[in-house]
């Protein structure tokens, strides 16, 4: 039995502790807005919080969580997250509605947090910035402009 | 409640209540020709609700035709027959109802319509029903201002009868029905009085004049909130009782079969069900993906590789190099090619080449199997409901109603998801048969199946002669191209294939819009085992290429601007004129740049819209460059919705780019190289350039917008590195030699 505690929910899963993080999220917890993307940490689609970091969760294993506090983006749109990545992660997810960045969206929770986590350590990217924390999430219909476009938008709304 | 709510209501609590208090009325029937009306309208059965993580439907009581759903609540359903994928359907087609219906945008909800060909069949395709070659909006412009028009008079008539006044003194505003004398009803409060009444016959169409929505910006795409919050319902993430997870071990040459299952070790662990040869591999099923994905680490498969391929991309490229020096059929022919090149003052030639391209839409493959009373139920991201629906009853031999179909969102398509052999469908059946269990089953294929087992954009190559007279004018064109038919061994065959040329590998060379005297363009299809199928602008993806970097070469030859070149050629098109003047304007094109930085051009038509776009890039020592700008110009008819019409340039032109700067499958003796992200590198931010975009106003029909932006990105920054560094470069991806 090993503990997991998932946007501020307790849950006890007997689980093989080297399962990726992603699948006892997915499967076992029922949370399915973490995606299955490439399964190797190479496309971002599974990002959540753990203990405040974002991390790829189809790396992770659940042992490695278990005891932490992991927020996935069901918990972060209800402005759950460690200090100020509720407010931040809901300003994220504003301006991605203004601006209209979805396309098929499979990709956007991960995107969304990992915007999330560049904004909450840094109030005021540059554009190379915005490149270097967000090269790691794909999205293959190209979302990318306006992605950049909406984390310039949030950190305007956070000043 | 039902087994089925009982499944919807685990995947989505809020729904299954609306589902249990929901009474449908019977409305009335009533013809006309592009309403599909006539149709039943009777309690409405469970698989016209929940698809494609649609907000919780209302409780509905005016369904004046297959469209059209307004609740007590005054939500608007708008049901849509075409797959969302990301190109914006969900937001396109209920802009068409809202416009004609008068409602608020705010009151529209998109849903996803079941696989019934009989009443949302695309009507550019006959009786087929589907989702493709960028139509789901054309298609749909007239059918569904109508079903909007039809269900606006029909409040309207109730409203008369429960107002006693005249219809023509009442107007309908943002989802208000009113009357000068005071009376005044939101949608929701005159829907059960309407859906009594009969669907007129007479449907009046808004002069576009009178538009409010249409052509509008300020409308948020209706996707945007699910997709926002982890709640869109994609299929893998469909849950159901007792539902199971299959992975297959594909063969690791094209044309391998099973041999021997080695699989004593996956069996013995913990909830593995079963482990079976299926004709596409061995099927493990398993209770959840990483079990599954235990066992198949475990298990141990010998090939049997009589008939496997040996070939690889090289000796596929040197067998199409022979193939091209001979007479291919003909495809289009004008004057007399050989006269005219033999006469030319000047003859350029070049061969140009593409590489086999795999889709690699974000969501990897994926189908649920599940058993119903009356035959099977199938959860998909369904591009293609005929064929598939049909394809799946052939297996299960069940007729083709007893296959329902829940159109899911699809994470990413981009031509896969309509495979004209339901590839992965049928191996989803054959996962369910083997597991001879009435178990709902979840095909999950991984990053490595989506790159390794097929369904690729073909390679191919182009060659071309042209020559051209001492004012550089062209005077003859004689292209011919080698490659894989996508079509030959498909359904589509009688329709695309004619003369032995397959249509769709010559799109885009054939109707070459320059004007050219004399012309030629012949095809070779070869047949391999490698599987091929259409991508994101299918014949155009590389017919664009070879033809927009032609057409520059020709003008570098000429000794003339590449855009006053074209623009001399086009004399006949005006909506290519009209892009390419519009893009090379606002690229500011002919302006000086600093040194080491160009621009180059391509513009081309596909599915009837014309896209220009100018490209500006960076060339560093050493032969890094990067694509910093890119200005394009549309001609997509009518824009219905100005921003999804950006966002799918945009997105079209980055999905182009990726393939322009990285994309290629490799094959080494049968197998692919490739296997996931790290070593099929797609487009990530740090290398997307900034993209203006601007829209051709237009009166003309709407045609589509997923697609046309995508194959035009490769010439205009092959030109660009020509512009830059003299070099030319003639095959995807682009690579500068230091």
């Amino acid at each position: 039995m090993l503990t997991l505690r998932i946007n501020g929910t307790e849950h006890q899963l007997d689980l093989d502790p080297a399962m990726p993080l992603l699948w006892a999220i997915r499967e076992h917890v029922g949370l399915t807005g973490t995606k299955y993307g490439c399964g190797m940490a190479q496309c971002g689609a599974c990002t959540v919080f753990l203990n405040g970091a974002p991390v790829r969760s189809c790396s992770t294993p659940v042992s490695v969580a278990a005891g932490g506090e992991v927020v996935t983006i069901e918990g972060l749109v209800q402005g759950l997250g460690a200090g100020a990545l509720g407010k931040v992660g809901q300003a994220v997810r504003t301006a991605w509605l203004e601006l209209d960045v979805v396309q098929c969206g499979f990709c956007q929770s991960g995107q969304i947090l990992a915007a999330t986590a560049l904004l909450a350590e840094n109030p005021d990217p540059t554009d190379a910035q915005i490149d270097a924390a967000m090269s790691g999430n794909l999205c293959r219909c190209a979302t990318y402009a306006r992605i950049r476009g909406a984390i310039r938008r949030a950190a305007d709304a956070l000043v | 409640m039902t087994t089925t709510d009982r499944q919807i209501a685990a995947i989505t609590p809020d729904t299954i209540e609306n589902v249990g208090r929901r009474t449908f009325l019977e409305a009335g029937i009533a013809a006309g020709a592009g309403l599909l009306l006539g149709l039943r309208i009777g309690p409405a059965p469970a698989t016209d609700t929940d698809h494609a993580g649609a907000a919780p439907a209302a409780a509905a009581t005016f369904a004046p035709n297959a469209f059209v759903r307004i609740g007590t609540d005054d939500t608007v359903t708008v049901i849509v027959k075409h797959l969302e994928m990301g190109q914006g359907t969900f937001t396109g087609l209920p802009t068409l109802v809202a416009e004609e219906l008068d409602a608020a945008w705010d009151q529209i909800r998109a849903e996803g319509a079941p696989a019934d060909a009989a009443r949302y069949n695309n009507l550019l395709w006959g009786s087929a029903q589907g989702t493709g070659g960028s139509t789901a909006l054309a298609n749909s412009y007239e059918q569904l201002r109508k079903a909007g028009a039809a269900a606006r008079q029909m409040l309207v008539a109730a409203a008369a009868q429960r107002w006693q006044v005249p219809a023509a003194d009442i107007q309908v505003k943002d989802g208000v029905v009113s009357h000068h004398a005071g009376h005044s009803a939101r949608f929701g409060e005159l829907a059960e009085a309407a859906a009594r009444l009969t669907v007129p016959a007479q449907i009046r169409l808004k002069d576009p004049a009178q538009f409010k929505l249409i052509g509008k910006p300020g409308l948020h795409r209706t996707d945007g909130p699910s997709k926002t919050d982890g709640s869109a319902l994609f299929t893998q993430d469909v849950r159901l009782p007792g539902l199971l997870t299959a992975l297959v071990v594909h063969p690791p040459r094209f044309g391998a079969r099973v041999k021997r299952i080695h699989d004593t070790e996956a069996r013995a662990i913990p909830g593995v069900e079963r482990i079976a040869g299926i004709p596409s591999g061995v099927a493990i099923i398993a209770r959840d993906f990483w079990t599954a994905r235990r066992a198949q680490d475990a298990l141990r498969v010998d090939w049997d590789e009589t008939d496997a391929m040996t070939e690889g991309t090289a000796e596929i490229l040197a067998r199409y190099r022979e193939l091209a020096k001979s007479p291919g059929a003909i495809a289009r022919r004008d004057g007399d090619v050989d006269a005219a090149l033999a006469g030319a003052a000047q003859v350029i030639e070049a061969e140009y080449s593409v590489p086999y391209l795999a889709h690699a839409a974000m969501e990897p493959m994926n189908c649920v199997i599940e058993p119903t009373d009356q035959g099977i139920r199938v959860w998909n991201g369904e591009q293609f409901q005929t064929g598939d629906q049909a394809a799946l009853a052939k297996v299960f031999e069940l007729a083709p109603e007893q296959v329902e179909i829940r159109m899911l969102f699809a994470g990413g398509s981009f031509g896969r998801r309509a495979n004209p052999a339901s590839d992965y469908l049928i191996e989803a059946a054959h996962c369910y048969q083997a597991l001879r269990a009435r178990l709902p089953v979840k095909l999950q294929w991984t990053r490595e199946d989506d790159m390794r087992a097929g369904w690729y954009r073909p390679l191919y190559l182009h060659r071309i002669r042209a020559g051209i007279d001492p004012k550089g004018r062209p005077v003859g064109w004689d292209q011919r191209i080698v490659g894989q038919s996508i079509i030959a061994g498909t359904a589509f065959e009688p329709m695309l294939i004619t003369d032995q040329v397959d249509q769709t590998s010559v799109e885009g060379a054939a109707n070459l819009p320059y004007t050219v005297p004399n012309f030629r363009l012949d095809l070779h299809s070869p047949r391999l085992p490698v599987p091929v199928q259409w991508w994101r602008s299918v014949g155009s993806s590389h017919t664009a290429f070879a033809g927009e970097c032609m057409i520059d070469e020709l003008a570098t030859a000429a000794g003339q601007d590449p855009v006053a070149y074209r623009l001399r050629l086009l004399k006949n098109h005006p909506r290519h004129l009209g892009v390419l003047k519009l893009a090379a304007e606002k690229a500011g094109w002919g302006q000086p740049l600093p040194k080491g930085r160009g621009r180059g051009v391509a513009v081309h038509e596909s599915f009837g819209t014309t896209v220009a776009q100018v490209a500006e890039v960076t060339v560093r020592k050493g032969g890094q460059f990067r694509v910093d700008r890119v200005v394009i110009a549309v001609d997509c008819g009518l824009a219905v919705n100005p921003d999804v019409i950006r966002a799918q340039m945009e997105g079209g032109m980055g999905f182009g780019l990726s393939a322009a700067l990285l994309g290629e499958i490799r094959i080494e003796h049968g197998a692919v190289v490739q296997s996931n992200f790290h070593d099929y590198q797609v487009l990530r931010i740090d290398r997307m350039p900034e993209v203006e975009v601007h829209i051709v106003a237009s009166a003309q029909p709407p045609t589509g917008v997923g697609e046309p932006a995508t194959p035009v990105i490769a010439p205009a920054v092959a030109n660009a590195l020509f512009a830059v560094t003299g070099q030319r470069l003639r095959s995807l991806p682009l690579r500068l030699s230091p």
